[in-house]
């Protein structure tokens, strides 16, 4: 399993693999929202949790369609099918290379983009510790979206499609702690223990429904 | 040991595939499957490797522990098909040693590149070889993680003479030290004592309850 880790990084680490795309893709939405809201640095700084959520979010839908395509398209994936492992492991890890492929650069510079948004420390940091927390839901429901797709040439759209209702409330719940971090009766635990809850069901749910899945597209 | 294939029957979608095969290969022998275009050589193939499941009959290995049911069984096949399996990204190294860390110890790699007539290419990326080259590394994955039963479905496709002789020998030195081969083949793999097993269309065109498809028969 260290061995398909390594294999998946190093595959989304090589030219052409677009690893940085969806730190683009954030910065774009980032960079993008002050000029449409105007230079009212009080309500940037307060819309800033809520920009960075999404800016992520989207930005983590990106890459999900590679989770698999190339895979089966080169024939990998009915031998990764047959090794001793159940498929279900095998779908955890490529998740986890996944995420931390594509979302721990987003979580990285979130920091960064935090600044053009006139977010305050503590916000910056709450901000972050709901994205490292919450993001990994995102490519473990993405991979269920990934296997149903992954017959499909063009799979990217109707992954997003697939998906985003089911990431829905990780965004409520890491925007609200990341509020609460902040402002001062709202709470920071309750809604930070609901994203890392979110996360943890998935991890289960999703690798599992995800081999399901690619078991009868294995072919 | 035994691989033995009991009144297989396929469907695809609505269409009965094939129906009411069965065989029997001993250890140390060969299967070949020979047939037309479109009479179910891949289909069986992928059957005995657990991608289809069956609609009625059933693929074991006999004699060997814990190997009933279809999954298990893949545990100990090979399988090598119309794709590589190769990341034309990583190294010719990478790819075997990830498979071999992956699917379980074998052939030292740079041996089994030898093998396959190709010494020394292990730091070139996968993507520069030419189709014969990768095939040839894919038949190297066969040797790098050492299971009994090799599926192949049009193993020689994109090789030249000397390299189709050589993958002859390397089947045969499977045989000889006890392995199964099953393959779906339309040339002439120069084994001697190997059983064949027809196919013929009419099974796929006019689904018989009864049967009547292919025996295989010792040659």
């Amino acid at each position: 399993m260290n061995a398909l880790f390594v294999r998946e990084l190093r595959l989304a680490t090589r030219v052409g693999a677009g690893a940085l795309t969806g730190v683009l893709f954030f910065l774009a939405v980032v960079t993008v929202v002050p000029f449409a809201v105007g230079p009212d640095l009080n309500l940037l700084a307060r819309i800033g949790p809520a920009v960075l959520w999404v800016g992520a979010l989207l930005a983590s839908l990106l890459g999900l369609d590679r989770l698999f395509q190339q895979d089966r398209e080169d024939g990998s994936l009915a031998i990764l099918a047959m090794a001793g492992h159940p498929l279900a492991l095998t779908v955890f890890v490529k998740c986890l290379a996944h995420w931390a492929a594509t979302g721990l650069p987003l979580i990285a510079a979130a920091p960064v983009f935090g600044l053009f948004l006139n977010m305050e420390a503590t916000a910056i940091a709450a901000t972050v510790a709901t994205l490292a927390v919450g993001t990994p839901a995102v490519t473990f429901i993405g991979a269920v979206g990934a296997a149903v797709t992954v017959t499909l040439a063009r799979g990217g759209l109707i992954i997003a499609i697939l998906v985003l209702p089911l990431v829905i409330p990780s965004l409520i719940f890491g925007v609200a702690a990341s509020y609460g971090a902040v402002e001062d009766p709202a709470p920071f635990t309750q809604p930070f223990l609901m994203v890392a809850a979110i996360t943890l069901f998935f991890a289960v749910l999703g690798p599992l429904s995800a081999a399901f899945v690619l078991r009868h597209a294995a072919e | 040991m035994q691989l033995v294939g009991e009144r297989l029957a396929v469907d695809r979608g609505d269409r009965r595939i094939f129906d009411g095969v069965s065989f029997a290969v001993p250890a140390g022998s060969a299967l070949v499957v020979t047939g037309p275009n479109g009479s179910g050589k891949s289909t069986l193939i992928k059957a005995i490797a657990g991608f289809l499941p069956p609609a009625a009959g059933s693929v074991r290995l006999d004699g060997m522990a814990g190997a009933d049911d279809g999954w298990r069984l893949a545990e100990h096949c090979h399988y090598l098909a119309h794709d590589n399996a190769l990341k034309g990204q990583l190294t010719v190294a990478e790819n075997l040693s990830f498979w071999q860390r992956f699917l379980g110890p074998g052939l030292d790699i740079e041996a089994a590149l030898e093998k396959v007539g190709l010494p020394g290419i292990g730091d070139i990326p996968a993507g520069y070889l030419s189709a014969g080259q990768k095939r040839r590394v894919a038949i190297a994955r066969l040797l790098v993680t050492a299971r009994p039963v090799w599926l192949v479905d049009e193993p020689t496709a994109a090789l030249d003479a000397a390299s189709g002789k050589r993958f002859a020998d390397i089947v045969r030195k499977h045989l000889g030290s006890g392995g199964i081969v099953v393959a779906a083949t339309h040339q002439d793999l120069g084994l001697k004592a190997a059983r064949f097993l027809a196919l013929d269309n009419a099974a796929g065109h006019h689904p018989s309850p009864h049967g009547g498809g292919a025996q295989a028969a010792a040659a």
